[in-house]
């Protein structure tokens, strides 16, 4: 059970109000991409053992997503930032920094 | 080895039990096989034991990091059935079943199989369309099902209610020869007969890199040495994630957590198993009386083997609804498995881009029915390179947009 | 013989004596008792038989670790198998009845296992039963079964309901003994609010059993001092009959109040679940004692030293009159002590250390009690109950030194905290050689959402058994916890104790020492699921070497109380077996619950009405006294059909086609999804959601759109009504409503979040009311208020207006072919415009028509329905609507998928009309057949139908279906084999049967 900080409307809530939304940070491939860019889109996941960056919907609350840095193995929440961006914030890589010591995600780090 | 049998305990009763030797051996890790298995799962040990039974393959390793059957074989709800909608789905999950059949011969290790029956309830008129559709496609396929309306699911099940006010029983997909299995006695059977053939069941030996020679596989990395391969299998559920970026590919696979609880044992009141996917859950009742019971997955990742107690809240409260009488019995133990869960929720069998790697994956929450036909279609493709049983379920089906989508007839965990 | 005394009972209140029943036999105690002691005050040592082996089973401890005295409990609708007597507080006119034998507790055939125990050691099952293969499923499943289970199931539905409560804390403490107490007052102090549960009745813990002084007081008067302070902190919450049942992720946990258990039938719900957020988590669980592994620690009258000091002080009650006591540990001898105070013959203490304990011995000495050390129990005789007892060697094989006759044994192996909370969320273990016990290793805790830990430890659940210590070590857990929430906790001296320093113990994981085969198959680990030392040998011996493997292969520490009494002895045997020390054979997973959770508290309120919530339309209670049979929709249940009184559920459907088709008909539709987009962007968003172009359409006009997933199926259908420049109002299936809203939120705020859109789901703002059929528009003008007419109102436009002087929205859409007008009205006036229109309704014959309906006039007309039609697999291009896919648009959702290989693959089944030879309606469902097999021997197929239903219209069976090259195989004929056993055989047609030029809905 889980509790997760929503940053838009500030509350830290029951995971019972959110919505998970799969692995963050993908970039969407329409009309022109290879087959293989869009399988990869699709499904291609990195499931990692560890930090792990992923969307959430404030679903029953005030409906915004966002995204939540995390690790899977302990389920410690480093950090939750608006879902309108396309990397990570350095604040949050820092957080991860500070806790896991040389993790790397994709091609962050 | 000692044959088992009544007569063999009988025999060891004479000496307290003190002349039994060790069901397998534990055996140092060799310099090389020719086949090397990651995974002693029901899963890998059946792929393992299929290769030298079919194909005469024995020099081969299974690779386990912790203890044989320590992951999902021995944490589920040891549901067996065949029911499945698609072609390739239920042809591989009716040749599992009827190995199962005559598992605990083959083995000569009871895993107790007990062919009771498998309902899945239709509570909308949805679900009565779904499910005939797949009693016609099973009737086709050449699995045994049938399509019954609900005096005779009462019947079946004395203790359901049909007429629940918000979803009443409307009908159900029958299988008479689905069932249960003892999920630990599978992996143990197996177990023992692998290292029966001389193959090597390798316990605490974590693998920690895999080894090429370009875009070939030459060997693993272990916590205990390295060991050359011709050919490898990585049959790790939950964690193919990690074994796949060891060898340099991603998979369409992430893993969660799926709960399971059982009641304190009682006395025999449910001779069959239920599905109820509209309120999601489902039940049987164990050999040792207690009621076995699951319900839906968190759908986040997770590695943890803990999962969020709301899903148990409404799991029991759909079990309650159904099966008024359990109310009052008490839930003595709830744990959580990893699953791993596919793009279209169907496993992979499949070559890999890295030659000689092959990968058995993505059983999701329905691994533990499909061991033997598992074992018996990765076993083919390992030693063949193909197998009909297999074929559909390569990972190509996610770039040509070939899908095995089976929550089109039941949409819940099992 | 067991029997109540004159002396002791602090728990009880003699001056109110109850009666019960067991097994049918009239039976008294005393307010206060537990049904435990109350059988024992009667006597009434054997209560129940083992599992496996039907072995007599007597009480062998006086909580919640209890293994063997379960029974079952009350009668009819407040039956519950399984009770632990130990934690069953007793009532008047309680009834139990012993479980798992038959026909009588005192002579049950099933122990024929017992004397066949040789022949059944652990896993005995997995090496027989193997042959003949049928006779598993016919003869010996049943059998297993039928001996097996424990108590009988309810027979009928539970008389009482739950209910779940939410608590939140900054620190929760689980345990209300002394250390429990003393770290919720320290916390409590430092400002913390604090939540304190204790599963029992009674604050303190052990501890006013044991004895000893705390700042000058009996134990038993600080503890009320303590309770008494806590109670007036506006910051405390107390809480007895409530246990703490898990320990979750993020500090959740979960408490299991028992509120009318001990006065069932009265008001109120029987079991609370709380359902708690703490930021730190206390536990004071306290420790559990051990027994000792001798051969016959299983006879009834064996009891462990701890449980038997309890019945004398707490109760009153002494299980036996002539006791040997056997120990590794000095706390045994309190127990000795306890009982020659209470007049019991303490015959002998036998002490397995070579020269026993310290200042209790002494004082036991003191009191004429004779103490052998080096000594041990070779083996315990008795059938029903202990009977004899023979002395041997501990460091020996078991050569008998002497016996005495006795009637009870009071054993202790030493004691293991409770570390059960801490360890079900991640905690980890250490092993304390020199206390032979696992503690808590405070190094590895359990994490939080913030990666800190948040779980502490107080007094014996610490592993620190001693009572200055203990309060020592809550202190500092109160503090530490109450620092993790922000709070300064004051320092406070420490409570003064007095006590007697103990000896170390002495493990002891056999009895003696090197006990025969013949002793070690005697010398029982599980009480309940008859595991014995020989067992766990056993496994070790074939192989099951994990913790795991012993624990499945010989069910050890699988029966009710998990393990409780015999897990630490259990891996300490197994550890010995495989000459490993114990810390690197590890412990089985501790899994929630701590004890059994009623299956009826987990589920709390959510049973019969409010099992899930119904949604309703503002016309739904209409509909019920109207005849309506309902069909789940999702939360909506929507009329299947209004049947009348002399009409079958059929007929009714049938009657409601015919009278739309040539009259009227009236369909609540205000489940159907409402969705808003608004904005400067809402045009170029929708043609990204759609698969045709809505940023073309006129303003006033519908225009019917198709969504795609990503991935290229088809997710949902509806109508989109363009209200100006910058606002569509977007219609969805009932299905679809919330989902398809969070879709279009999810590629807004993640993909497209500069675009300039807003949506709103405003399905429940709107009521929507069709009128259907030939005599619609006559109804509507009836009514009055707005210009309905072709010109003015013509197909695929909508207008604002009144009817009735009712404000709404006409759209001239149809989903049954017909003239039809869906009318948009606010949720507040639905069912007044609802009466008006059935008044106006009257004249033209106008009737309601529910779903089935509408179905069978959506089928008549070749209209797809979503979930009929596609199922998750199919794409537009399946379904012939290729026309509802542009082109021109460089992009929209679904669009790259539907490009990949087999999503172009021209053997995909497409959309047809299937026209059975015969007139009748093909089974839902069926397949049409090709010849031959497939590579695994599957009857090879060529279709399936999607659609099929009598159609009153045209008098015959109509249908859809996917097939094979299907609208290139006009004509032919296909078999559909039927589960019914017929095979059907039906033409390729087209799959619009009706109207096919649309001439009646263009009117």
């Amino acid at each position: 059970m889980l509790i997760l900080h929503c940053p838009y409307c500030g509350v830290s809530a029951e995971e019972t109000e959110f919505a998970p939304g799969g692995e963050a940070h993908i970039k969407r491939f329409g009309p022109g991409a290879s087959d293989e860019e869009f399988r990869d889109y699709l499904f291609a996941r990195e499931n990692p053992k560890g930090v792990h960056f992923e969307r959430w919907r404030h679903a029953y609350g005030c409906g915004k997503w966002f995204h939540a840095a995390r690790c899977t193995v302990t389920l410690e929440v480093f950090g939750t930032y608006p879902a309108q961006t396309t990397e990570p914030p350095q604040a949050i890589r820092d957080a991860i920094s500070a806790k896991r010591p040389g993790w790397s995600w994709r091609e962050f780090e | 080895m000692t044959r088992y049998s009544a007569f063999a305990v009988a025999r060891e009763a004479l000496s307290y039990h003190t002349g039994w030797g060790r069901a397998w051996r534990a055996p140092e890790p060799k310099k090389r096989y020719d086949v090397i298995i990651v995974g002693a799962g029901g899963h890998g040990l059946a792929t393992a034991y299929y290769l030298g039974r079919n194909f005469g393959i024995t020099n081969v390793a299974i690779l386990e990091k912790g203890w044989l059957g320590g992951g999902n074989t021995g944490r589920n709800t040891t549901i067996i059935r065949s029911n499945y909608l698609q072609d390739s789905s239920s042809a591989i999950f009716e040749k599992a079943r009827s190995l199962y059949e005559g598992l605990s011969q083959d083995l000569n290790y009871n895993v107790m199989f007990s062919p009771r029956g498998c309902l899945m309830l239709a509570q909308t008129q949805h679900e009565v369309r779904g499910y005939q559709r797949t009693a016609h496609a099973n009737a086709l396929q050449g699995v045994e099902t049938e399509w019954i309306g609900p005096e005779r699911v009462k019947e079946l099940v004395p203790i359901i209610n049909i007429d629940g006010p918000r979803y009443p029983v409307l009908g159900a997909l029958w299988q008479a020869r689905a069932g249960t299995a003892r999920h630990d006695a599978v992996a143990w059977g197996y177990a023992r007969a692998c290292s029966d053939m001389g193959m090597d069941i390798i316990q605490n030996c974590e693998v920690t890199g895999i080894r090429r020679d370009g875009g070939k596989v030459v060997g693993v990395s272990t916590t205990r040495g390295e060991i050359d391969c011709d050919k490898l299998g990585l049959v790790v559920a939950g964690h193919s994630g990690v074994l796949a970026r060891m060898a340099g590919f991603r998979l369409p696979i992430e893993s969660v957590a799926l709960q399971a609880l059982v009641s304190e044992p009682v006395k025999p009141c449910i001779d069959v198993v239920v599905m109820a996917n509209t309120v999601h859950g489902y039940m049987s009742q164990s050999d040792k009386g207690e009621l076995v019971i699951g319900g839906g997955t968190d759908a986040f990742n997770n590695y943890s083997q803990r999962g969020s107690f709301h899903h148990i809240e409404h799991t029991m409260a759909a079990l309650i609804e159904t099966f008024p009488i359990i109310s009052r019995l008490k839930m003595l133990r709830q744990w959580g498995g990893i699953v791993d869960m596919t793009g279209d929720r169907s496993p992979i069998l499949s070559k890999t881009p890295v030659e000689n790697i092959f990968i058995n994956c993505g059983w999701g929450t329905g691994g533990f029915k499909a061991i033997p036909g598992s074992g018996w279609a990765f076993a083919e493709l390992m030693a063949k390179g193909q197998s009909p049983l297999a074929e559909e379920f390569s990972l190509d089906r996610f770039t040509e947009g070939r899908f095995i989508d089976e929550s089109v007839a039941a949409g819940v965990a099992h | 013989m067991s029997t109540r005394i004159a002396k002791q009972g602090r728990l009880i209140d003699r001056s109110r004596p109850v009666t019960f029943t067991f097994n049918g036999k009239p039976m008294k105690g005393f307010a206060g008792d537990t049904l435990a002691s109350a059988l024992l005050a009667n006597d009434q040592v054997l209560v129940g038989r083992s599992f496996k082996y039907h072995r007599p089973r007597g009480i062998v401890a006086s909580g919640a670790e209890e293994p063997n005295a379960l029974v079952g409990l009350g009668v009819g609708a407040r039956f519950e198998p399984n009770q632990r007597v130990t934690t069953t507080a007793l009532f008047d006119g309680l009834c139990a009845v012993s479980q798992n034998h038959w026909p009588s507790l005192e002579f049950d055939i099933g122990a024929v296992n017992s004397a066949l125990s040789r022949f059944l050691p652990a896993g005995f099952y997995y090496k027989t039963f193997i042959h003949p293969r049928a006779f598993w499923k016919y003869i010996y499943e049943p059998v297993i079964r039928q001996s097996a289970g424990l108590g009988k199931p309810p027979k009928e539905e539970d008389a009482d309901r739950y209910e779940h409560f939410y608590a939140f804390a900054d620190v929760l403490v689980i345990g209300g003994g002394v250390a429990g107490l003393m770290a919720a007052k320290t916390a409590a102090e430092a400002g913390a609010r604090v939540l304190v549960l204790e599963q029992s009745r009674h604050w303190g813990g052990r501890t006013p059993v044991d004895g000893g002084e705390i700042d000058g007081m009996a134990a038993e008067d600080w503890i009320a001092a303590v309770v008494s302070s806590l109670k007036s902190m506006p910051n405390v919450t107390l809480r007895r009959r409530c246990m703490g049942a898990g320990v979750y992720d993020h500090g959740y946990a979960l408490g299991y109040e028992r509120l009318t258990d001990h006065r069932p039938g009265t008001e109120g719900p029987r079991h609370r679940l709380w359902r708690i957020r703490a930021r730190q988590i206390i536990t004071a669980t306290g420790a559990l004692e051990r027994p000792l592994s001798f051969a016959g620690n299983d006879v009834p009258g064996v009891m462990l030293a701890s449980a038997m000091r309890d019945y004398v002080v707490n109760y009153g009650v002494a299980p036996g009159q002539r006791v040997v006591v056997v120990t590794n540990n000095d706390d045994a001898y309190r127990t000795a002590i306890t009982l020659k105070q209470a007049g019991v013959d303490v015959l002998r203490i036998l002490d397995a250390r070579p020269t026993g304990g310290g200042g209790l011995m002494e004082e036991a000495r003191g009191l004429g009690l004779r103490v052998d050390c080096g000594r041990g129990v070779a083996k315990v005789s008795g059938g029903k109950r202990v009977a004899k007892l023979a002395i041997c060697a501990q460091e020996g094989s078991g050569a008998a030194l002497e016996e005495i006759a006795c009637d009870a044994v009071a054993m202790s192996g030493g004691w293991s905290p409770v570390v059960h909370l801490w360890s079900h969320c991640g905690g980890k273990l250490d092993w304390d050689e020199a206390a032979a016990m696992f503690l808590p290793d405070v190094a590895r805790p359990p994490v939080g959402a913030d990666g800190a830990g948040f779980v502490q430890t107080a007094g014996a659940a610490s592993g620190v058994l001693s009572l200055s210590e203990g309060l020592a070590d809550a202190t500092q857990a109160g503090r530490a916890a109450a620092k993790a929430c922000g709070f300064k906790a004051k320092k406070g001296k420490l409570p003064e104790v007095t006590e007697l320093g103990e000896m170390p113990i002495a493990p002891v994981w056999l009895m003696p020492a090197s006990a025969s085969d013949e002793l070690r198959a005697k010398a029982w680990l599980d009480f309940q699921n008859d595991v014995k030392v020989s067992d766990v040998q056993l496994a070790a011996r074939e192989g099951y070497e994990s913790v795991e493997h012993t624990k499945r292969y010989t069910t050890l520490g699988m029966a009710t109380d998990q393990g409780k009494l015999s897990n630490i002895n259990g891996l300490a045997v197994l550890s010995e077996a495989l000459g490993r020390a114990i810390p690197q054979v590890g412990t089985t997973t501790f899994r929630p619950p701590y004890t059994p959770i009623s299956f009826g508290a987990m589920a709390g309120d959510a049973r019969g009405a409010l099992f899930q919530p119904v949604r309703h339309t503002p016309i739904q209670d209409w509909h019920g006294p109207h005849g309506a049979e309902f069909e789940p929709v999702g939360q909506w249940r929507r009329p299947y059909a209004y049947r009348r009184a002399d009409e079958s559920l059929d007929g009714a459907v049938m009657r409601e086609v015919k009278n739309t088709r040539q009259a009227v008909g009236i369909l609540d539709a205000s489940t159907l999804g409402k969705i808003l987009v608004k904005g400067p962007d809402a045009g170029r968003f929708l043609d990204m959601i759609y698969t045709n172009v809505m940023s073309s359409l006129a303003p006033g006009k519908c225009r019917y759109g198709l969504m795609c997933s990503e991935n290229g199926f088809l997710i949902d259908d509806g109508v989109v009504a363009r209200i100006d420049d910058q606002t569509f109002l977007c219609h969805t299936t009932t299905g679809g409503a919330d989902h398809i809203h969070a879709h279009m939120e999810e590629w807004l705020q993640t993909e497209w979040w500069d675009w300039q859109v807003y949506t709103a789901n405003v399905t429940e703002q709107f009521a929507q009311i069709a009128v259907v059929g030939p005599k619609a528009r006559a109804v509507l003008e009836r009514l009055g208020g707005m210009d309905v007419s072709k010109t003015a109102l013509p197909f695929m436009t909508w207008a604002d207006g009144s009817l009735a002087g009712i404000p709404v929205r006409v759209y001239r859409i149809s989903f049954s072919g017909e003239l039809s007008f869906e009318i948009g009205v606010k949720a507040g006036q639905g069912k007044a415009l609802w009466d008006r229109l059935i008044a106006a309704g009257d004249e033209f014959a106008m009737m309601p028509y529910g779903t089935e309906a509408l179905h069978i006039m959506r089928a008549e007309k070749g209209f797809i329905m979503i979930g009929d039609e596609t199922d998750g697999t199919v794409i537009p291009q399946d379904l012939g609507l290729n026309w509802a896919i542009s082109k021109k648009k460089e992009d929209f959702i679904g669009k790259r998928a539907q490009a990949r290989s087999h999503m172009t693959d021209p053997t995909r089944w497409k959309l047809v009309g299937l026209e059975t030879l015969d007139g009748s309606v093909l089974p839902d469902g069926a397949y049409a057949v090709a010849e031959g097999v497939n590579a695994n021997g599957q009857r090879n197929t060529q279709g399936r139908v999607s659609s099929t239903y009598y159609s009153p219209t045209l008098g015959r069976g109509i249908a859809m279906g996917l097939v094979l090259h299907g609208p290139e195989r006009m004509g032919e004929v296909l078999e559909f084999p039927g589960i019914d056993g017929k095979t059907y055989q039906a033409r390729i047609v087209d799959p619009v049967v009706f109207d096919k030029e649309g001439e009646k809905q263009n009117v």
